[in-house]
């Protein structure tokens, strides 16, 4: 029998039909979809007179342009305001469940469809949102679309999609004390580039990756989309399976058997052939930190920038004018910056697990003077376990200042921008010019490197004050 | 939606050499809250084009006179990051009709071939060729020719072939789209969906 990796298992069982020399007819799952890329699917959708084909498969939520404060008031900004409403009478409409601001299960898309067990292994999962690889950590097929793409969801339940090459990266070994999933990946980025994976589809894999919690997991699908690749995935084992379990849409009783032993069945067969591997030792990974205006650009927090030699052309002056942006110059070391914002969200690190790693870093602390410190739950549900757990009121004596959920500084398209010319640590996932603001200065790094700078109020190395 | 059909383009040619271009460059987030797909042109790579103030910036490409035309000349690895195909109605709405680069970003490229802009892979060597001779004469031309898949460098005669998949092909020179294909097979979508449940 063919050898098949996790990916083609589940491509080929969602292939409605093969165009030839063309794309697939690729069948969806489940859709989610946000107030920013659906209006215009939703209008052209009117305009050709077609309906939603199957409502029950797409979930709405507010999420990327909602304010973080006074979420139960209307929102000021005109146009935020029109796309929100435009979402909800949408849903309304065609019979879309929404998580409406305010509700129980609203916040960030990527949080919420775990939180709620609709992200489930084997699926095909897309949004109109780049990081919809976050799901993948379920050992699913997700990745994001394009507005035409969201209207074809909706009016078909299908995309035409061409498959992508395949692509296993190993990280094998023991993590190191104070190095975090957002290291490995942000590790691996700067190991094959911000284009390195253009074209592919990621596998996980390896004992380091294997013990991961569900949580660490998700930050690493989430970035695979800053190698260039399509999505990434990692096969679903105990950890997933007990996740799941209870969570409001997983499969109950004797369905959860019989759906847990076909899940089982979800992994690449051993013989199964990759066009492209990498191996990577988790002994070599340490907190890092990006110093240039895309992600590819980390480093050791220990370590220094990049010096010119051996770039040339339009490889060098591109460079020249990242490090232009951010106010560094080749050569130098990067710990002992100064820093003037932190923030913590996202769906790359907005869940509970980072919410506690900070918390568990400051207790007992306080942030230093010149910085300002956003701690931003990727949904309301992180929101009440951070209270419940009396991790809000830690954080709120160090000095953080906590927001309602939402996307918030990650792309900085509400109010929750950083200044121009300042300085952020961010637990985001994208370090582009102006991403958390025009003429903002991102720094990506993990949760606990981003507690350790905001006490600190310079970039610093969370081991050493451990 | 349906857009104009794609044959034979010729065209002088706007340089933009930089690499690892991403869209948020191409269209910033904060321009991202209109309900409806026209007007991003206006703000197409704003923070390049204009200061906060609004102006002009005098270095920026596209307020340089001396380039314009519907094809704009990239450096490597072009429309990385957001998935949102604002990036791509905002070069559709400015009036690029193809981009030529060494490398372009999945989801980006899928975007393009989805709303009518032609995004030409071409190979490194052959993006030098082209930005020396825009930068040696702005009214250098560049024909695009999709049927025989080559893009020729006109005042040289030089050119290369570029791959579309055939489908993507079709769909381009007569300006359908995606969906009207698909809504045709909604028969088979419906059979399949009942199959997996
Ligand atoms: S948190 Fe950031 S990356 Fe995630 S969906 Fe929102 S804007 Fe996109």
């Amino acid at each position: 029998m063919e050898k098949k990796t996790l990916f083609d298992k589940i491509w080929d069982a969602h292939v409605v039909k093969s165009v030839p020399s063309g794309p697939d007819v690729f069948f969806i799952d489940k859709h989610f979809i946000h107030e920013v890329t659906s209006p215009v699917a939703f209008l052209n959708l009117e305009k050709r007179g077609v309906g939603v084909l199957h409502p029950q498969r797409t979930v709405g939520t507010p999420d990327h342009n909602v304010p973080t404060v006074d979420q139960d008031k209307t929102i000021k900004d005109k146009l935020s305001r029109m796309q929100v409403e435009k979402l909800r009478e949408n849903c309304k409409k065609h019979g879309i469940e929404l998580h409406d601001l305010g509700s129980a299960h609203h916040g960030i898309v990527h949080v919420i469809g775990p939180e709620l067990g609709i992200t489930q292994p084997g699926m095909t999962i897309v949004c109109g949102d780049s990081h919809t690889s976050t799901h993948g950590a379920f050992g699913a097929i997700a990745f994001g679309i394009g507005t035409s793409e969201v209207e074809m969801v909706l009016a078909t339940q299908c995309i035409m999609q061409s498959k992508a090459k395949k692509m296993r990266i190993t990280v094998d070994g023991e993590l190191g004390a104070g190095v975090t999933s957002k290291d490995i990946i942000l590790y691996i980025i700067a190991k094959i580039s911000a284009a390195g994976a253009t074209g592919y589809f990621v596998e996980y894999a390896g004992s380091a990756i294997e013990s991961l919690s569900m949580e660490a997991r998700m930050t690493i699908c989430n970035m695979s989309i800053e190698m260039g690749a399509r999505g990434g995935l990692i096969a679903p084992d105990e950890t997933t399976f007990n996740y799941l379990k209870g969570k409001q849409y997983a499969p109950k009783g004797e369905e959860w058997e019989k759906t847990v032993a076909y899940w089982k069945s979800l992994k690449t067969d051993d013989e199964a052939v990759f066009d492209k591997e990498y191996h990577f030792d988790a002994a070599d990974i340490e907190p890092m930190i990006t110093y240039g205006t895309n992600p590819g650009m980390g480093i050791k927090v220990k370590g220094n920038i990049p010096s010119t030699e051996g770039m040339e052309g339009s490889n060098k002056s591109s460079y020249l004018k990242s490090l232009d942006y951010m106010g560094f110059v080749p050569g130098e070391a990067i710990q002992g910056k100064k820093v003037d914002f932190v923030f913590v969200g996202s769906c790359t690190n907005g869940r509970i697990e980072d919410i506690r790693s900070v918390a568990n870093y400051v207790k007992g602390k306080k942030k230093a003077d010149n910085i300002t410190a956003w701690i931003v739950p990727g949904s309301r549900e992180v929101e009440k376990m951070a209270h419940e757990e009396g991790l809000v009121k830690i954080l709120e004596e160090a000095g953080f200042e906590l927001r309602q959920p939402g996307c918030s500084a990650c792309l900085a398209m509400n109010d929750d921008k950083i200044p121009s010319g300042k300085y952020a640590v961010s637990t985001s996932n994208r370090n582009f010019e102006g991403r958390q603001g025009p003429g903002a200065r991102t720094m990506l790094a993990s949760p606990l490197t981003v507690a350790a700078v905001a006490v600190k109020g310079e970039i610093c190395d969370p081991r050493e004050i451990f | 939606m349906a857009y104009d059909k794609f044959n034979v383009l010729t065209s002088t040619v706007v340089p933009l050499p930089n690499e690892n271009v991403d869209t948020d460059q191409i269209i910033p987030a904060r321009f991202l809250k209109a309900t409806e797909r026209e007007g991003f042109g206006d703000n197409l790579f704003r923070d390049w084009r204009y200061d906060v103030e609004g102006n002009p910036k005098k270095d920026f490409v596209l307020n340089d006179s001396t380039y314009s035309g519907k094809i704009l000349l990239a450096g490597r690895n072009f429309g990385s990051g957001s998935s949102r195909e604002h990036a791509v109605w905002a070069l559709y709405d400015y009036g690029f009709r193809c981009v030529v680069s060494s490398f372009f970003a999945d989801i980006f490229k899928n975007n393009c071939l989805n709303i009518g802009v032609l995004p030409v892979t071409i190979s490194p060597e052959f993006a030098d060729v082209l930005f020396a001779a825009v930068e040696a004469d702005p009214r250098t031309e560049v024909e695009v020719d999709i049927d025989t898949q080559k893009i020729t460098l006109l005042s040289t005669g030089q050119s290369e072939s570029f791959d579309i998949n055939a489908y993507k092909k079709e769909n381009m020179k007569n300006g359908f789209d995606d969906i009207d294909y698909l809504l045709n097979l909604k028969e088979e979508i419906e059979e399949f969906e009942k199959g997996r449940k």
